[in-house]
């Protein structure tokens, strides 16, 4: 009976610091009063503004958009990669792994100045396709790291055997491999996608001018205060992770 | 079979990079050219640059940095090349030094002289040594707030910091000039000073006052502040107007023995692409309508008299808050860049009082 109070006590306890911050900022969300310290009652005007907001619908389109294309980018540049590596010779493979690896464990900082060097050296004027471009790059290590192991599983003989019924080369793996190895192309792509969503650094420093993300817009707030307009889209966003969630879980377990 | 497959994803990198160096500068092609501007987060009204825009033609990229220490660089790398940008004195100071600022052609900002006011042209001359690189956009002080219900004597001086009635009811600024600017100044020293043995005196001032304090913060302090949270903390005095507004108790004070007034001015950059345009955008920014246009969207102190002639409500065009009369006070001084050696030497004295 003890054992089982504490228990309780104890994933309480976990779910409160997971959570109390995030509950803190949507009561604040509704706060009329521009302060944190003062409740100045319930209102939705923050997310009204929010919506007349060019700057921050602006640099929340500019968020979704990096995400969306560098991730896609990715998924395809680390798909096709992950074809070539496994079809490489053991010592090959573990050397081309090692290298693809070393991008994650590096501190973004590090990624990041050196994107923004590398661009300077090559003349290319920054702006989003920079940022797409560093995204893309920080993202392809994510998709390999996803779809390797679904790789390894791969039977060589179905393909095979799709060659030897007639299929062209392009249309076996269609047909064939990547139905098999679709759950890690879809993990790859919702990583990659998360990585690319909250991304600081990187995006700071390989930026142009006028060209925001919501991470770089919400910094750049610290000066004046962070606007009670960034906690309604905070609030929002979160409200839409936790749906989908939920609509996946219920969702009747069909194909896929 | 190998060689033809690397050759067929070359090109495409190739397109992709070309693509991006050359495609994205259609901007260029507006009409009457751009106008590249680097200014601090919600540091102007978003309605000021559509009315530049819509008047001159010309296209404004906007980009917005949060701190002098994150801006240089960016700038130094050359990697945006920036024509106007909004730095803070002692970091002007740095940039003249470091060759990166271009001289201002007065001829084509006359409302910069016309309307703002002398006294911040002098003070200006603290880092700006003859105004030739910079135009004063925003400025303050930095002081005492306190909470009129929780203390009991009127206050007019840093050293009721040190006063242990407040203990843990006083917040104090977490960056080291700030705070070494009260240590300083406590004990009448210049808060530029550079000599070991009044740096040494005021770090034991603030080591003394360290178990009084209830947290150092930052931006903090406003919310602090309105909550009833603390009874004193030193502020900036543009968020003052703001923290008074939302609770009445509360005071603002530049205490007797002097303090920081700072100045954040437009300057252009030496490489700037577009330097007429970056005048015109400054000459724009200082006509009356446009700097009390500011002023109501930022709340912080505009340099230009003939603004503030404009502000309609009394009590804030005659605010002491918001425009102390500044021959009133003593030892008013601006922050100077002190050099490399410097910044070492109060950083370190910073970490023994952090530490202690």
């Amino acid at each position: 009976m003890m054992k089982i109070t504490v228990k309780k006590i104890y994933i309480f306890l976990i779910f409160v610091f997971l959570y109390a911050p995030i509950a803190t900022l949507m009561a604040l969300s509704f706060n009329a009063s521009r302060t944190r310290s003062k409740w100045g009652g319930f209102t939705l005007k923050w997310y009204i503004s929010l919506f007349d907001n060019r700057e921050i619908m602006q640099a929340l389109w500019n968020t979704l958009f990096i995400a969306l294309i560098s991730s896609l980018t990715a998924v395809v540049i680390g798909a096709i990669a992950c074809i070539a590596i496994h079809k490489m010779g053991k010592r090959k493979r573990a050397v081309i792994m090692g290298i693809t690896n070393i991008p994650m464990l590096n501190a973004d900082i590090v990624t990041g100045i050196s994107l923004m060097l590398l661009f300077i050296s090559f003349g290319v004027k920054f702006g989003m396709g920079t940022i797409l471009l560093a995204h893309i790059t920080f993202n392809i290590p994510y998709v390999i790291l996803c779809i390797m192991p679904r790789m390894k599983q791969l039977n060589p003989s179905t393909y095979e055997a799709a060659l030897d019924l007639g299929a062209s080369p392009v249309h076996a793996f269609f047909k064939v491999v990547f139905p098999d190895i679709f759950p890690g192309v879809l993990s790859g792509f919702l990583m990659a996608f998360t990585m690319s969503l909250d991304d600081f650094i990187i995006t700071h420093f390989t930026k142009g001018a006028g060209v925001d993300t919501l991470s770089t817009k919400i910094y750049t707030e610290v000066k004046k205060g962070i606007k009670p307009e960034m906690y309604a889209l905070s609030a929002i966003i979160f409200v839409t992770v936790l749906l989908l969630l939920f609509l996946i879980n219920k969702a009747p377990k069909e194909k896929v | 079979m190998k060689f033809r497959i690397s050759k067929l994803f070359f090109l495409p990198i190739c397109a992709i990079f070309f693509l991006f160096s050359s495609g994205c500068g259609n901007a260029a092609g507006n009409e009457n050219g751009e106008v590249v501007v680097y200014n601090w987060g919600e540091y102007l009204d978003p309605e000021a640059i559509s009315l530049f825009e819509e008047e001159t033609g010309i296209q404004v990229i906007y980009d917005e940095f949060e701190t002098n220490e994150i801006m240089f660089p960016k700038v130094e790398a050359g990697a945006t090349q920036y024509d106007v940008i909004c730095p803070s004195d002692y970091m002007i100071q740095k940039m003249i030094e470091n060759d990166l600022l271009a001289e201002l052609n007065f001829d084509n900002i006359p409302n910069a002289k016309a309307n703002i006011g002398t006294q911040y042209w002098d003070r200006s001359e603290e880092f700006d040594p003859d105004n030739k690189y910079s135009v004063p956009y925003c400025w303050g002080t930095v002081g005492i707030l306190y909470n009129k219900t929780m203390v009991d004597e009127p206050i007019d001086s840093w050293t009721v910091l040190w006063d242990e009635k407040y203990q843990d009811n006083i917040l104090m600024q977490d960056s080291v000039r700030d705070a070494f600017m009260v240590g300083l100044k406590l004990n009448g020293y210049s808060m530029n000073s550079t000599d070991a043995g009044e740096l040494e005196t005021a770090k034991n001032s603030l080591i003394q006052q360290k178990p009084l304090v209830q947290a150092y913060v930052v931006d903090q302090v406003r919310d602090k502040m309105i909550g009833n949270e603390a009874a004193i903390g030193v502020i900036y005095s543009g968020e003052a107007i703001y923290t008074q507004r939302e609770n009445p108790d509360l005071e603002y004070v530049i205490p007797k023995e002097g303090t920081n007034v700072w100045i954040d001015s437009w300057v252009i950059a030496k490489n700037a692409p577009n330097k007429e345009n970056g005048e015109k955008f400054i000459d724009f920014m200082c006509r009356p309508e446009i700097a009390l246009m500011n002023f109501e969207y930022i709340t912080y102190s505009t340099p230009n008299d003939a603004a503030r002639d404009l502000i309609e409500d009394d009590d804030i065009r005659n605010s002491p808050i918001a425009f102390p009369d500044l021959n009133q006070f003593q030892n008013l001084e601006t922050f100077q860049y002190l050099g490399e050696e410097a910044d070492q030497m109060y950083n370190s004295l910073w970490k023994e009082v952090k530490s202690e």
